[in-house]
Protein backbone atom coordinates (compact mmCIF):
# COMPACT_ATOMS: atom_id res chain seq x y z
CA UNK A 1 0.00 0.00 0.00
CA UNK A 2 1.40 3.52 -0.79
CA UNK A 3 0.41 6.33 1.21
CA UNK A 4 0.36 10.20 0.72
CA UNK A 5 0.95 12.15 4.10
CA UNK A 6 -0.06 15.84 3.56
CA UNK A 7 0.91 17.81 6.12
CA UNK A 8 0.75 21.69 6.80
CA UNK A 9 2.73 23.71 9.14
CA UNK A 10 0.13 24.30 11.62
CA UNK A 11 -0.97 20.30 11.99
CA UNK A 12 1.74 18.22 10.95
CA UNK A 13 3.05 16.49 14.28
CA UNK A 14 -1.23 15.02 14.64
CA UNK A 15 -1.17 14.38 11.49
CA UNK A 16 1.68 12.42 11.13
CA UNK A 17 1.35 10.86 14.56
CA UNK A 18 -2.00 9.31 13.56
CA UNK A 19 -0.62 8.33 10.37
CA UNK A 20 2.00 5.92 11.92
CA UNK A 21 -1.21 4.82 14.31
CA UNK A 22 -3.58 4.25 11.77
CA UNK A 23 -1.46 3.32 8.70
CA UNK A 24 -0.54 -0.92 8.39
CA UNK A 25 3.14 -1.65 9.11
CA UNK A 26 4.29 -1.84 5.47
CA UNK A 27 2.87 0.66 3.99
CA UNK A 28 5.30 2.52 1.75
CA UNK A 29 5.03 6.41 3.01
CA UNK A 30 5.40 9.58 1.35
CA UNK A 31 5.05 12.94 3.09
CA UNK A 32 3.84 15.86 1.09
CA UNK A 33 4.29 19.55 1.96
CA UNK A 34 3.44 22.37 -0.94
CA UNK A 35 4.38 25.57 -0.44
CA UNK A 36 1.08 28.11 -1.36
CA UNK A 37 2.96 30.03 -4.30
CA UNK A 38 0.27 32.49 -4.35
CA UNK A 39 1.78 33.69 -0.96
CA UNK A 40 5.53 33.74 -1.86
CA UNK A 41 4.44 36.10 -4.87
CA UNK A 42 2.33 38.08 -3.23
CA UNK A 43 5.69 38.48 -0.62
CA UNK A 44 7.80 39.24 -3.36
CA UNK A 45 5.80 41.54 -5.41
CA UNK A 46 6.77 44.28 -6.50
CA UNK A 47 2.98 45.96 -5.47
CA UNK A 48 0.85 48.52 -6.21
CA UNK A 49 2.20 52.64 -6.27
CA UNK A 50 5.24 51.60 -8.83
CA UNK A 51 2.47 50.30 -11.51
CA UNK A 52 4.08 46.82 -10.76
CA UNK A 53 7.68 47.91 -12.16
CA UNK A 54 10.47 45.74 -10.77
CA UNK A 55 12.45 47.20 -8.05
CA UNK A 56 15.78 46.42 -7.08
CA UNK A 57 15.30 43.10 -4.47
CA UNK A 58 16.82 44.02 -0.91
CA UNK A 59 20.23 41.94 -0.73
CA UNK A 60 19.52 38.41 1.22
CA UNK A 61 17.94 35.24 0.17
CA UNK A 62 14.66 35.58 -2.07
CA UNK A 63 11.64 34.71 -0.36
CA UNK A 64 11.27 31.77 -2.29
CA UNK A 65 14.47 30.66 -0.89
CA UNK A 66 13.45 31.22 2.32
CA UNK A 67 9.84 29.50 1.88
CA UNK A 68 11.92 26.51 0.27
CA UNK A 69 14.06 25.91 3.20
CA UNK A 70 11.21 26.37 5.82
CA UNK A 71 9.44 23.61 3.71
CA UNK A 72 12.73 21.36 3.88
CA UNK A 73 13.03 21.67 7.19
CA UNK A 74 9.56 21.14 8.30
CA UNK A 75 9.27 17.39 5.74
CA UNK A 76 12.49 16.35 7.82
CA UNK A 77 11.12 16.75 11.44
CA UNK A 78 8.12 15.60 10.24
CA UNK A 79 9.90 12.38 8.93
CA UNK A 80 11.63 11.97 11.62
CA UNK A 81 8.87 12.07 13.83
CA UNK A 82 7.31 9.90 11.94
CA UNK A 83 10.03 7.55 12.77
CA UNK A 84 9.14 4.17 10.50
CA UNK A 85 11.63 5.76 7.14
CA UNK A 86 9.29 7.92 4.43
CA UNK A 87 10.12 9.26 1.50
CA UNK A 88 9.27 13.71 1.70
CA UNK A 89 8.25 15.66 -1.16
CA UNK A 90 8.40 19.39 -1.86
CA UNK A 91 5.48 20.74 -4.01
CA UNK A 92 4.90 24.31 -4.46
CA UNK A 93 1.85 25.85 -6.00
CA UNK A 94 -1.89 25.89 -5.89
CA UNK A 95 -1.91 23.41 -2.56
CA UNK A 96 -5.36 22.08 -3.60
CA UNK A 97 -4.29 21.52 -6.89
CA UNK A 98 -0.59 20.20 -5.77
CA UNK A 99 -2.02 17.60 -3.34
CA UNK A 100 -4.28 16.02 -6.12
CA UNK A 101 -1.67 15.75 -8.89
CA UNK A 102 0.78 14.56 -6.47
CA UNK A 103 -1.73 11.39 -5.20
CA UNK A 104 -2.38 10.78 -8.86
CA UNK A 105 1.69 10.77 -9.61
CA UNK A 106 2.23 8.44 -6.63
CA UNK A 107 -0.41 7.10 -7.19
CA UNK A 108 -1.03 6.64 -3.75
CA UNK A 109 -3.49 3.94 -2.61
CA UNK A 110 -4.78 6.11 0.28
CA UNK A 111 -4.07 9.60 1.67
CA UNK A 112 -3.78 10.90 4.70
CA UNK A 113 -4.54 14.67 5.60
CA UNK A 114 -5.85 16.58 9.25
CA UNK A 115 -8.68 19.12 9.43
CA UNK A 116 -7.87 22.40 8.64
CA UNK A 117 -10.90 24.13 10.51
CA UNK A 118 -12.65 24.35 13.59
CA UNK A 119 -11.80 21.54 16.43
CA UNK A 120 -16.00 21.25 16.49
CA UNK A 121 -17.83 18.18 15.46
CA UNK A 122 -19.69 20.33 12.04
CA UNK A 123 -19.00 21.07 8.42
CA UNK A 124 -16.20 24.32 9.66
CA UNK A 125 -14.40 21.49 10.48
CA UNK A 126 -12.40 21.45 7.31
CA UNK A 127 -11.36 24.85 5.95
CA UNK A 128 -11.39 25.57 2.03
CA UNK A 129 -8.03 23.52 0.92
CA UNK A 130 -8.81 20.18 2.67
CA UNK A 131 -12.65 20.52 1.20
CA UNK A 132 -11.32 20.68 -2.61
CA UNK A 133 -8.92 17.97 -1.65
CA UNK A 134 -11.57 15.66 -0.20
CA UNK A 135 -14.09 15.92 -2.60
CA UNK A 136 -11.21 15.93 -5.73
CA UNK A 137 -9.49 13.08 -4.51
CA UNK A 138 -9.41 9.74 -6.60
CA UNK A 139 -8.20 7.48 -4.04
CA UNK A 140 -9.86 6.60 -0.53
CA UNK A 141 -9.12 9.54 2.27
CA UNK A 142 -8.06 9.31 5.86
CA UNK A 143 -9.38 12.23 7.47
CA UNK A 144 -7.53 12.75 10.98
CA UNK A 145 -8.32 15.46 13.54
CA UNK A 146 -5.54 18.06 13.14
CA UNK A 147 -6.33 19.49 17.08
CA UNK A 148 -8.32 17.40 19.82
CA UNK A 149 -11.76 18.02 18.53
CA UNK A 150 -14.96 18.85 21.42
CA UNK A 151 -16.23 15.62 21.26
CA UNK A 152 -20.24 16.29 22.32
CA UNK A 153 -22.11 16.50 19.12
CA UNK A 154 -23.72 19.83 18.89
CA UNK A 155 -26.69 19.06 16.13
CA UNK A 156 -27.85 21.94 14.57
CA UNK A 157 -30.82 23.50 15.74
CA UNK A 158 -32.88 22.07 12.94
CA UNK A 159 -32.21 18.71 13.49
CA UNK A 160 -32.18 18.74 17.12
CA UNK B 1 -4.75 69.09 -32.58
CA UNK B 2 -3.04 70.25 -28.85
CA UNK B 3 -5.35 68.10 -26.88
CA UNK B 4 -4.97 64.68 -29.18
CA UNK B 5 -1.05 65.06 -28.99
CA UNK B 6 -1.12 65.65 -25.10
CA UNK B 7 -3.80 62.71 -24.58
CA UNK B 8 -2.11 60.25 -26.82
CA UNK B 9 1.43 61.08 -24.99
CA UNK B 10 -0.48 60.31 -21.70
CA UNK B 11 -2.13 57.24 -23.47
CA UNK B 12 1.79 56.30 -24.28
CA UNK B 13 3.12 56.97 -20.69
CA UNK B 14 0.33 55.17 -19.04
CA UNK B 15 0.87 51.69 -21.37
CA UNK B 16 4.32 51.95 -20.95
CA UNK B 17 4.17 51.89 -17.32
CA UNK B 18 1.88 48.97 -17.40
CA UNK B 19 2.80 47.25 -20.34
CA UNK B 20 6.82 46.90 -19.19
CA UNK B 21 8.07 46.68 -22.76
CA UNK B 22 11.89 46.13 -22.79
CA UNK B 23 12.61 48.16 -25.87
CA UNK B 24 10.80 51.54 -24.43
CA UNK B 25 11.09 51.51 -20.92
CA UNK B 26 8.13 53.70 -19.28
CA UNK B 27 10.57 56.55 -18.18
CA UNK B 28 11.85 57.01 -20.96
CA UNK B 29 8.91 57.20 -23.10
CA UNK B 30 7.08 59.69 -19.91
CA UNK B 31 10.53 61.97 -20.55
CA UNK B 32 10.36 61.99 -24.51
CA UNK B 33 6.39 62.71 -23.88
CA UNK B 34 7.23 65.35 -22.12
CA UNK B 35 9.59 66.90 -24.48
CA UNK B 36 7.41 66.28 -27.03
CA UNK B 37 4.42 68.15 -25.24
CA UNK B 38 6.44 71.03 -24.65
CA UNK B 39 8.33 71.12 -28.56
CA UNK B 40 4.57 71.10 -30.40
CA UNK B 41 3.47 73.37 -27.92
CA UNK B 42 0.67 71.93 -26.36
CA UNK B 43 2.03 72.89 -23.08
CA UNK B 44 4.05 76.46 -23.14
CA UNK B 45 7.81 76.07 -21.88
CA UNK B 46 6.66 78.55 -19.06
CA UNK B 47 3.62 75.79 -17.83
CA UNK B 48 6.71 72.94 -18.08
CA UNK B 49 8.44 74.63 -15.73
CA UNK B 50 6.10 75.60 -12.96
CA UNK B 51 4.81 71.89 -13.51
CA UNK B 52 8.25 70.98 -13.25
CA UNK B 53 8.52 73.26 -10.15
CA UNK B 54 5.96 71.81 -8.46
CA UNK B 55 6.81 68.26 -8.69
CA UNK B 56 10.95 68.77 -8.46
CA UNK B 57 10.09 69.15 -4.73
CA UNK B 58 7.75 66.33 -4.63
CA UNK B 59 9.92 64.12 -6.29
CA UNK B 60 13.30 64.75 -4.07
CA UNK B 61 11.35 65.07 -0.77
CA UNK B 62 10.14 60.86 -2.27
CA UNK B 63 14.30 59.86 -2.65
CA UNK B 64 15.45 61.45 0.67
CA UNK B 65 12.14 58.99 2.36
CA UNK B 66 13.27 56.01 -0.03
CA UNK B 67 17.32 56.51 1.29
CA UNK B 68 16.13 56.62 4.64
CA UNK B 69 13.98 53.65 4.62
CA UNK B 70 17.01 51.08 3.02
CA UNK B 71 19.13 53.16 5.85
CA UNK B 72 17.15 51.35 8.02
CA UNK B 73 16.88 48.43 6.30
CA UNK B 74 20.69 48.51 6.56
CA UNK B 75 20.35 49.28 10.33
CA UNK B 76 18.86 46.26 10.99
CA UNK B 77 15.27 47.75 11.81
CA UNK B 78 13.36 45.77 9.57
CA UNK B 79 14.78 42.49 11.44
CA UNK B 80 14.67 43.54 14.66
CA UNK B 81 11.15 43.71 13.79
CA UNK B 82 10.83 40.13 12.32
CA UNK B 83 12.05 38.87 15.71
CA UNK B 84 10.41 40.82 17.98
CA UNK B 85 7.02 39.63 15.76
CA UNK B 86 8.10 36.16 17.12
CA UNK B 87 8.91 36.96 20.01
CA UNK B 88 5.43 38.93 20.79
CA UNK B 89 2.94 36.29 18.89
CA UNK B 90 4.35 33.13 20.98
CA UNK B 91 3.29 31.26 18.23
CA UNK B 92 -0.17 32.09 18.38
CA UNK B 93 -1.30 33.23 14.83
CA UNK B 94 -3.61 35.69 15.87
CA UNK B 95 -1.09 37.58 18.01
CA UNK B 96 1.23 37.66 15.25
CA UNK B 97 -1.38 39.06 13.20
CA UNK B 98 -1.95 42.05 15.19
CA UNK B 99 1.75 42.60 15.31
CA UNK B 100 2.16 42.63 11.51
CA UNK B 101 -0.69 44.98 11.79
CA UNK B 102 1.33 46.89 14.10
CA UNK B 103 4.59 46.62 12.07
CA UNK B 104 2.99 47.23 8.78
CA UNK B 105 0.58 50.37 9.76
CA UNK B 106 3.58 52.10 11.13
CA UNK B 107 6.40 51.16 8.77
CA UNK B 108 3.88 52.15 6.25
CA UNK B 109 2.45 55.53 7.92
CA UNK B 110 6.34 56.82 8.72
CA UNK B 111 8.77 55.10 5.72
CA UNK B 112 5.65 55.13 3.32
CA UNK B 113 4.00 52.04 1.56
CA UNK B 114 7.75 51.23 -0.73
CA UNK B 115 9.28 50.21 2.83
CA UNK B 116 6.55 48.01 3.56
CA UNK B 117 6.13 46.44 0.14
CA UNK B 118 10.05 45.77 -0.60
CA UNK B 119 11.45 45.47 3.42
CA UNK B 120 8.95 44.33 5.46
CA UNK B 121 6.53 41.99 3.98
CA UNK B 122 9.59 39.45 2.82
CA UNK B 123 10.48 39.58 6.84
CA UNK B 124 6.87 39.25 7.64
CA UNK B 125 6.66 35.86 5.22
CA UNK B 126 10.48 34.47 6.69
CA UNK B 127 8.98 35.28 10.58
CA UNK B 128 5.75 33.25 9.65
CA UNK B 129 7.29 30.58 7.86
CA UNK B 130 9.40 29.70 10.75
CA UNK B 131 6.73 29.63 12.60
CA UNK B 132 3.89 26.67 13.27
CA UNK B 133 1.63 28.99 11.08
CA UNK B 134 0.98 29.48 7.80
CA UNK B 135 1.91 32.95 6.11
CA UNK B 136 -0.77 33.52 3.99
CA UNK B 137 -2.95 36.10 6.52
CA UNK B 138 -0.22 38.07 7.45
CA UNK B 139 1.19 38.43 3.42
CA UNK B 140 -1.88 39.73 2.45
CA UNK B 141 -2.47 41.92 5.74
CA UNK B 142 1.18 43.56 4.78
CA UNK B 143 0.03 43.86 0.92
CA UNK B 144 -3.81 45.66 1.84
CA UNK B 145 -2.55 47.53 4.56
CA UNK B 146 0.47 49.04 2.45
CA UNK B 147 -2.55 50.50 0.43
CA UNK B 148 -5.24 51.14 3.32
CA UNK B 149 -2.70 52.35 5.83
CA UNK B 150 -0.84 55.00 3.93
CA UNK B 151 -3.28 57.23 4.60
CA UNK B 152 -1.76 59.05 7.41
CA UNK B 153 0.96 61.26 6.92
CA UNK B 154 2.01 63.32 4.32
CA UNK B 155 5.05 60.74 3.96
CA UNK B 156 2.99 57.29 3.48
CA UNK B 157 2.45 57.26 -0.24
CA UNK B 158 3.73 59.22 -3.22
CA UNK B 159 0.15 60.38 -3.65
CA UNK B 160 -0.07 61.75 -0.64
CA UNK B 161 2.88 63.93 -0.96
CA UNK B 162 1.52 65.14 -4.44
CA UNK B 163 -1.67 66.07 -2.76
CA UNK B 164 0.70 68.11 0.41
CA UNK B 165 2.35 70.39 -1.81
CA UNK B 166 -1.11 71.08 -3.47
CA UNK B 167 -2.95 71.22 -0.87
CA UNK B 168 -1.29 73.68 1.59
CA UNK B 169 -2.35 71.94 4.95
CA UNK B 170 0.59 71.41 7.30
CA UNK B 171 1.91 68.27 8.00
CA UNK B 172 0.33 68.17 11.63
CA UNK B 173 -2.91 69.55 10.25
CA UNK B 174 -3.17 66.68 7.50
CA UNK B 175 -2.38 64.11 10.38
CA UNK B 176 -4.65 65.35 12.62
CA UNK B 177 -7.60 65.00 9.98
CA UNK B 178 -6.14 61.47 8.48
CA UNK B 179 -6.11 60.31 11.67
CA UNK B 180 -9.51 59.07 12.03
CA UNK B 181 -10.14 57.67 8.77
CA UNK B 182 -7.16 56.12 8.92
CA UNK B 183 -8.11 54.02 12.13
CA UNK B 184 -11.00 53.37 10.53
CA UNK B 185 -9.15 51.73 7.36
CA UNK B 186 -7.17 49.46 9.79
CA UNK B 187 -10.48 48.53 12.07
CA UNK B 188 -11.65 47.08 9.12
CA UNK B 189 -8.83 45.38 7.37
CA UNK B 190 -9.18 43.38 10.81
CA UNK B 191 -12.45 42.65 11.18
CA UNK B 192 -12.46 41.36 7.40
CA UNK B 193 -8.66 39.72 7.35
CA UNK B 194 -9.41 37.67 10.94
CA UNK B 195 -13.09 36.57 9.67
CA UNK B 196 -11.46 35.71 5.54
CA UNK B 197 -9.06 33.69 6.78
CA UNK B 198 -10.25 32.22 10.41
CA UNK B 199 -9.10 28.95 9.11
CA UNK B 200 -5.30 30.15 9.03
CA UNK B 201 -5.93 31.75 12.37
CA UNK B 202 -7.08 29.07 14.71
CA UNK B 203 -5.19 27.47 17.56
CA UNK B 204 -2.06 26.24 17.32
CA UNK B 205 -0.21 25.18 19.99
CA UNK B 206 1.51 28.08 21.74
CA UNK B 207 5.33 28.13 21.45
CA UNK B 208 7.97 29.32 23.53
CA UNK B 209 10.59 30.22 21.33
CA UNK B 210 13.81 28.98 22.96
CA UNK B 211 17.58 29.42 22.33
CA UNK B 212 18.75 32.52 20.09
CA UNK B 213 15.35 33.01 19.35
CA UNK B 214 14.09 33.90 22.71
CA UNK B 215 16.71 36.33 23.77
CA UNK B 216 15.31 40.30 23.11
CA UNK B 217 17.34 41.35 20.02
CA UNK B 218 19.12 44.29 20.36
CA UNK B 219 17.33 47.52 19.14
CA UNK B 220 19.47 49.28 16.09
CA UNK B 221 18.96 53.09 18.42
CA UNK B 222 20.18 55.12 15.97
CA UNK B 223 18.11 54.30 12.95
CA UNK B 224 15.26 54.35 15.54
CA UNK B 225 16.38 58.14 16.83
CA UNK B 226 16.97 59.05 12.87
CA UNK B 227 13.35 58.22 12.32
CA UNK B 228 12.11 59.80 15.57
CA UNK B 229 13.99 63.34 14.98
CA UNK B 230 12.93 63.28 11.62
CA UNK B 231 9.31 62.69 12.76
CA UNK B 232 9.72 65.34 14.95
CA UNK B 233 10.97 67.71 12.47
CA UNK B 234 8.05 67.27 10.18
CA UNK B 235 5.86 67.96 13.21
CA UNK B 236 7.49 71.03 14.09
CA UNK B 237 7.83 72.08 10.15
CA UNK B 238 5.19 74.70 9.66
CA UNK B 239 6.58 76.48 12.89
CA UNK B 240 9.72 76.63 12.40
CA UNK B 241 9.05 77.17 8.69
CA UNK B 242 11.01 75.10 7.63
CA UNK B 243 10.32 72.61 4.48
CA UNK B 244 9.65 69.05 5.62
CA UNK B 245 11.81 67.71 3.02
CA UNK B 246 14.80 69.43 4.89
CA UNK B 247 14.09 66.98 7.27
CA UNK B 248 13.71 64.10 5.09
CA UNK B 249 17.21 64.89 4.12
CA UNK B 250 18.50 65.31 7.19
CA UNK B 251 17.30 61.55 8.29
CA UNK B 252 19.02 60.00 4.92
CA UNK B 253 22.19 62.05 5.20
CA UNK B 254 22.62 60.71 8.60
CA UNK B 255 21.68 57.23 8.28
CA UNK B 256 23.76 57.36 5.21
CA UNK B 257 27.11 58.68 6.63
CA UNK B 258 26.03 55.96 9.98
CA UNK B 259 25.02 53.07 8.19
CA UNK B 260 27.14 53.36 4.73
CA UNK B 261 26.03 51.14 2.00
CA UNK B 262 27.35 48.95 -0.04
CA UNK B 263 28.25 51.26 -3.02
CA UNK B 264 27.00 54.36 -4.58
CA UNK B 265 25.44 52.48 -6.97
CA UNK B 266 23.07 50.71 -4.52
CA UNK B 267 22.74 54.06 -2.99
CA UNK B 268 21.59 55.55 -6.16
CA UNK B 269 19.50 52.74 -7.04
CA UNK B 270 17.63 52.90 -3.36
CA UNK B 271 16.23 56.16 -4.78
CA UNK B 272 14.89 54.59 -8.02
CA UNK B 273 16.17 57.37 -10.40
CA UNK B 274 14.43 56.01 -13.41
CA UNK B 275 10.74 56.03 -11.13
CA UNK B 276 11.76 59.42 -10.03
CA UNK B 277 11.90 60.16 -13.48
CA UNK B 278 8.92 58.71 -15.40
CA UNK B 279 6.68 61.27 -12.08
CA UNK B 280 8.27 64.20 -13.61
CA UNK B 281 7.32 63.34 -17.06
CA UNK B 282 4.11 62.85 -16.35
CA UNK B 283 3.56 65.51 -14.15
CA UNK B 284 4.12 67.27 -17.42
CA UNK B 285 2.07 65.31 -19.67
CA UNK B 286 -0.12 65.31 -17.13
CA UNK B 287 -0.45 69.35 -17.11
CA UNK B 288 -0.22 69.21 -21.09
CA UNK B 289 -3.29 67.07 -20.61
CA UNK B 290 -5.22 68.85 -18.03
CA UNK B 291 -4.88 72.62 -19.84
CA UNK B 292 -6.49 71.00 -23.40
CA UNK B 293 -9.07 70.09 -21.50
CA UNK B 294 -8.76 66.97 -19.11
CA UNK B 295 -9.09 69.40 -16.30
CA UNK B 296 -12.49 70.24 -17.52
CA UNK B 297 -14.05 66.92 -18.03
CA UNK B 298 -12.60 65.55 -14.70
CA UNK B 299 -13.84 68.97 -12.87
CA UNK B 300 -17.23 68.53 -14.70
CA UNK B 301 -17.03 64.77 -13.07
CA UNK B 302 -16.50 65.56 -9.83
CA UNK B 303 -19.13 67.21 -7.50
CA UNK B 304 -17.88 70.67 -5.63
CA UNK B 305 -17.87 71.45 -1.86
CA UNK B 306 -17.49 69.54 1.34
CA UNK B 307 -20.46 68.37 2.73
CA UNK B 308 -20.28 64.48 3.43
CA UNK B 309 -21.81 63.59 0.05
CA UNK B 310 -19.65 65.38 -2.29
CA UNK B 311 -16.30 64.01 -0.14
CA UNK B 312 -18.05 60.02 -0.68
CA UNK B 313 -18.14 61.11 -4.43
CA UNK B 314 -14.67 62.52 -4.70
CA UNK B 315 -13.66 59.26 -2.66
CA UNK B 316 -15.33 56.56 -5.15
CA UNK B 317 -14.51 58.58 -8.27
CA UNK B 318 -10.77 58.69 -7.39
CA UNK B 319 -10.93 55.59 -6.53
CA UNK B 320 -12.62 54.44 -10.23
CA UNK B 321 -10.33 56.72 -11.80
CA UNK B 322 -6.88 55.00 -9.81
CA UNK B 323 -8.37 51.66 -11.16
CA UNK B 324 -8.80 52.83 -14.61
CA UNK B 325 -5.06 54.36 -14.97
CA UNK B 326 -3.98 54.20 -11.83
CA UNK B 327 -3.18 55.64 -8.73
CA UNK B 328 -0.09 57.87 -9.49
CA UNK B 329 -1.41 59.52 -12.76
CA UNK B 330 -5.60 59.16 -10.88
CA UNK B 331 -3.78 61.75 -8.03
CA UNK B 332 -1.92 63.95 -10.94
CA UNK B 333 -5.19 64.42 -12.86
CA UNK B 334 -7.80 65.01 -9.84
CA UNK B 335 -5.25 66.88 -7.89
CA UNK B 336 -4.75 69.83 -10.67
CA UNK B 337 -8.64 70.12 -10.39
CA UNK B 338 -9.62 69.57 -6.91
CA UNK B 339 -6.51 71.46 -5.16
CA UNK B 340 -8.51 75.02 -5.72
CA UNK B 341 -11.56 73.97 -3.78
CA UNK B 342 -10.47 72.78 0.11
CA UNK B 343 -8.67 70.22 1.71
CA UNK B 344 -11.07 68.86 2.13
CA UNK B 345 -12.15 67.05 -1.47
CA UNK B 346 -7.85 66.80 -2.19
CA UNK B 347 -8.07 64.53 1.38
CA UNK B 348 -11.15 62.82 0.31
CA UNK B 349 -9.42 61.98 -3.33
CA UNK B 350 -6.30 60.71 -1.34
CA UNK B 351 -8.78 57.93 0.38
CA UNK B 352 -9.84 57.30 -3.20
CA UNK B 353 -6.99 56.71 -4.72
CA UNK B 354 -5.27 55.01 -2.08
CA UNK B 355 -7.75 52.28 -0.39
CA UNK B 356 -8.76 52.02 -4.10
CA UNK B 357 -5.93 49.60 -5.56
CA UNK B 358 -6.32 46.95 -2.65
CA UNK B 359 -9.04 45.76 -5.42
CA UNK B 360 -6.13 44.29 -6.98
CA UNK B 361 -2.60 43.86 -5.94
CA UNK B 362 -1.21 44.79 -9.07
CA UNK B 363 -2.56 48.70 -8.51
CA UNK B 364 -5.27 48.92 -10.44
CA UNK B 365 -7.69 46.87 -12.88
CA UNK B 366 -6.65 48.01 -15.73
CA UNK B 367 -3.03 47.14 -15.02
CA UNK B 368 -4.40 43.04 -13.83
CA UNK B 369 -6.41 42.84 -17.55
CA UNK B 370 -3.42 43.78 -19.16
CA UNK B 371 -1.32 41.02 -16.89
CA UNK B 372 -3.87 38.26 -17.24
CA UNK B 373 -4.35 39.19 -21.31
CA UNK B 374 -0.31 39.01 -21.92
CA UNK B 375 1.27 37.18 -19.40
CA UNK B 376 -1.44 34.63 -18.64
CA UNK B 377 0.77 32.01 -16.95
CA UNK B 378 3.48 34.53 -15.69
CA UNK B 379 1.65 34.68 -12.38
CA UNK B 380 0.31 32.40 -9.90
CA UNK B 381 -1.12 35.48 -7.51
CA UNK B 382 -4.82 33.86 -6.75
CA UNK B 383 -6.84 36.59 -8.51
CA UNK B 384 -10.25 35.14 -7.06
CA UNK B 385 -8.80 35.80 -3.48
CA UNK B 386 -7.21 38.90 -3.53
CA UNK B 387 -10.62 40.34 -6.11
CA UNK B 388 -12.69 38.83 -2.64
CA UNK B 389 -10.63 40.94 0.19
CA UNK B 390 -10.72 44.13 -2.57
CA UNK B 391 -14.64 43.91 -2.49
CA UNK B 392 -14.84 43.18 1.19
CA UNK B 393 -12.77 45.33 2.23
CA UNK B 394 -12.33 48.87 -0.15
CA UNK B 395 -16.10 50.11 -0.39
CA UNK B 396 -16.35 49.60 3.38
CA UNK B 397 -13.25 51.75 3.89
CA UNK B 398 -13.71 54.33 1.39
CA UNK B 399 -17.50 55.22 3.20
CA UNK B 400 -15.96 54.79 6.69
CA UNK B 401 -12.56 56.84 6.06
CA UNK B 402 -14.88 59.79 4.08
CA UNK B 403 -17.15 59.92 7.58
CA UNK B 404 -13.86 60.04 9.71
CA UNK B 405 -12.79 62.52 7.26
CA UNK B 406 -15.87 64.45 7.46
CA UNK B 407 -16.09 64.23 11.27
CA UNK B 408 -11.97 65.45 11.47
CA UNK B 409 -12.94 68.05 9.22
CA UNK B 410 -15.98 69.45 11.63
CA UNK B 411 -13.46 69.74 14.73
CA UNK B 412 -9.65 70.62 13.27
Amino acid sequence: MRALVWITEVSWQACVDQARELLPADAEVTILHVAASDVEQLAGHPGPGRLGRHRPAPPGPTVREIGEAEARSLLQAAAERFGRGAQTVARRGRVEREVLEAVDELPADVLVLARDGAPRREPKSIGHFARFVVDHAGCPVLLVWGERPQLEMQWPPHLR
Amino acid sequence: MNEAIALVTLAAALTAAVARWRWAPDWIVAALGAVIVVAVGALSFHGARTALGRLGPTVGFLAALLVLADGCRRAGVFDTLGRLMALGSHGRPRRLLAMVFLAAAGTTAVLSLDATIVLLTPIVFATAARLPTSPRPHVYACSHLANSASLLLPVSNLTNLLAFAACGVSFTRFAALMALPWLAALAIEWVVLTRVFADDLRGAAPVVPSGAAAERPGLPRFALAVVGLTLAGFAVSSVVGVAPVWFATAGAVALTIAQPPASVGSLVGAAEPAFLVFVLGLGVIVSAAGVNGLSSVVDSLLPHGSDLPALLAVAFVSAILANLVNNLPATLIVVAVVSASAPGAVLAMLIGVNVGPNLTYVGSLATLLWRRIVHAHDEDVDVGQFLKLGALTVPGILVAATVGLWLALQVV
